[in-house]
């Protein structure tokens, strides 16, 4: 144990570059396959790209903005941006709203009244969007599915046969349903969280003054819950953006001549689809950017909070 | 369904109702009080167990129409119950369609993707909070820069790097599992990092320095000593990479093209929807056998699951 002071004299010179032993694995892997990828992304779709490229049928040709001029130039692709837009927000806004709801209703009930919906609602939260996107498809058949029958049952004869997914809003409804099931829990589970880490002696001083309900929940619970809430926000934005798997299998593949496309299938499709690998490109690298303006906002939520990086 | 919980409830309610409640709320408050809000909260109860019957029910109609004979099935029947269960469904999707194969094939990559990308981020998240050196900030706004990818934006890049690399090792290259799991720890390990980061920043410096005095090495402290203390976080990031890795559909459905014996679950299901009549009760089976390890991992991990987010939201 005579070694302290000759120890740390030399762990002190190793430590400079020690944290590049600890960082490299990590960083290989994202470089090759997160950050090489995106560079490629960039590039590709500058290129005139397709099937014939692939093969080496014909020499790759640069084209410079071409791509996004087309894009930009496509009133298919404006269309298919205003569908992820709403989607999103749509999905957004429920999510949020369900959750925030049961995450306040959470705090008032009997602990196993509670453990109930918890339960519940990791049950919805863990089910693959896979599986998830199978089972209401299901319920939502248009002649084995449980809803019709039931409207049908309750008699609303119309909906013998009537098929979810045939009209535009209405498939996007179905899935946004789906999603906000799968979704709602992370929002709720971390609000609660939020909520009851508040300490209890600051609502009860307020009480103390007189303070209603409603006032404690706008001028103390809600300030304290805003980073909370500023997370969950952009987090679902996020998520909700970038919706594939949920479209894909209940449209079955972007709906009817495409009518339920979001970006991410649209690019999708477009590359993999119709070959189109440079104008699929473009469509990822704007995506890409709005989702980075969404990030630097959440950035900047998290300064003002006064997060430190 | 309202009228039996209200039947249920107060048999079961002052077994657990009472032991549990009054630390929490009766000692604080006057005893008049809990009278005048019992109703209310009768009120509160009644709603969230609705709401966890609306819940639970899409979860429930799956393992039903699984268990459900093929001929109720395809009549239709809605009944919300069935007198003869049969494991039809089950045996169909196994034994015909091979289940079990892609079964494997997605535990082994949900596997190897856990331990991969648990390990790297941890390591990464210790020199990121345990370190000061110049690019630190540059590095984690970057990881946080990730996280907002569009992974399937990259999946057109990725399916011609993914060629290239099965150029030089086949294992890692097209309709190899390989190719699954490096592209899922590269979009797991963003996060984990960010998840990480507020539970080794909270292990205490002193304890640090204690193992330092005790002669331990800095790897052997981050080894012996940080792990097992930032264990929680772990647990909770590797639900996160476990769970969007066995979910993926769309990277198995892309780079998985040929090889049908190397293709995962999602994409055994989707096989089963087909265009005119799909075989509802494959569908469901397949789902359950789908949901069950990812709900097996839930409840294991639960207890952490909120102290895990806690980490991440404090950061």
């Amino acid at each position: 144990m005579g070694r302290p002071a000759a120890a740390t004299r030399p762990g002190r010179r190793r430590g400079r570059f020690e944290h590049w032993f600890y960082l490299s694995p990590a960083l290989v892997v994202l470089a090759a396959l997160l950050v090489y990828p995106l560079y490629q992304l960039v590039l590709v779709s500058l290129y005139d790209y397709r099937q014939a490229q692939v093969s080496g049928a014909q020499p790759l040709r640069f084209i410079g903005f071409d791509n996004y001029a087309t894009l930009l130039g496509d009133p298919r692709f404006w269309g298919v941006l205003g569908n992820t837009v709403v989607f999103a927000a749509a999905c957004v806004v429920g999510t949020l709203l369900v959750g925030g709801a049961l995450a306040v209703l959470a705090t008032r009930l009997r602990p196993w009244v509670r453990t109930v919906l918890f339960l519940t609602a990791l049950g919805a939260w863990a089910t693959p969007a896979v599986t998830g996107s199978a089972v209401w498809l299901f319920l939502f058949d248009p002649t084995l599915g449980l809803v019709n029958q039931v409207l049908v049952g309750v008699g609303l004869e119309g909906f013998a046969g009537h098929s979810w997914t045939y009209e535009k809003w209405s498939a996007f409804g179905l899935v946004g349903a789906e999603v906000i099931w799968c979704s709602f829990p992370f929002v709720m589970v971390t609000l609660y969280a939020g909520i009851t880490s508040i300490p209890e002696e600051v609502v009860e001083a307020a009480r103390l003054d007189g303070a209603s309900t409603l006032r404690i929940a706008h001028s103390i619970m809600l300030p304290m819950l805003r980073p909370v809430l500023a997370i969950v926000t952009i987090q679902s934005i996020i998520w909700d953006f970038k919706i594939f798997t949920q479209i894909y299998i209940m449209t079955g593949g972007g709906g009817i001549s495409g009518q339920n496309m979001v970006l991410n299938v649209y690019g999708y499709q477009q590359a993999f689809a119709a070959s189109q690998y440079g104008l699929g490109s473009a469509i990822g690298v704007i995506t890409s950017l709005l989702l980075l303006a969404i990030t630097l906002v959440y950035l900047r939520a998290l300064r003002r909070n006064g997060e430190v990086l | 369904m309202s009228v039996r919980h209200d039947e249920s409830g107060p048999a079961v309610a002052p077994a657990t109702g009472a032991a549990a409640r009054p630390p929490a709320g009766a000692s604080d408050r006057p005893a008049a009080a809990p009278r005048r809000r019992r109703p209310r909260r009768w009120l509160a109860d009644v709603c969230a167990l609705l709401v966890a019957v609306v819940v639970a029910f899409p979860l429930y109609w799956m393992v039903l129409s699984a268990l459900r004979p093929r001929a109720e099935l395809e009549a239709g029947d809605a009944t919300p119950f069935t007198l003869s269960p049969s494991l039809d469904s089950f045996e169909r999707v196994v034994l015909v369609d091979g289940f079990g194969r892609y079964l494997v094939n997605s535990l082994l990559v949900a596997g190897a993707v856990v331990v991969l990308s648990t390990l790297c981020a941890f390591l990464a998240a210790v020199a990121l909070t345990r370190y000061r050196f110049r690019t630190r900030s540059t590095l984690l706004v970057m990881v946080l820069v990730a996280q907002m990818v569009p992974i399937e934006a990259l999946t057109i890049p990725l399916f011609f790097l993914l060629r290239n690399i099965g150029g030089a090792v086949p294992a890692l290259g097209l309709n190899h599992l390989g190719s699954l799991i490096i592209v899922h720890m590269a979009f797991s390990i963003p996060f984990a990092i960010w998840m990480l980061r507020g539970f080794v920043a909270a292990v205490p410096q002193s304890v640090e320095e204690a193992a330092k005095l005790d002669g331990a090495s800095s790897f052997t402290f981050v080894r012996r000593i940080l792990f097992p203390l930032v264990a929680p976080g772990v647990a909770a990031c590797s639900i996160f990479s476990f769970i969007t890795t066995w979910n993926d559909f769309l990277f198995a459905k892309t780079f998985i093209i040929s090889a049908q014996e190397n293709q995962t679950l999602p994409i055994a299901i989707l096989t089963f929807f087909k265009p005119d009549e799909n075989d509802w009760g494959g569908i469901m089976a397949g789902s359950v056998l789908m949901t069950i390890p990812v709900l097996i991992f839930f409840v294991i991990v639960q207890r952490h699951l909120i102290s895990g987010l806690g980490g991440a939201v404090k950061g």
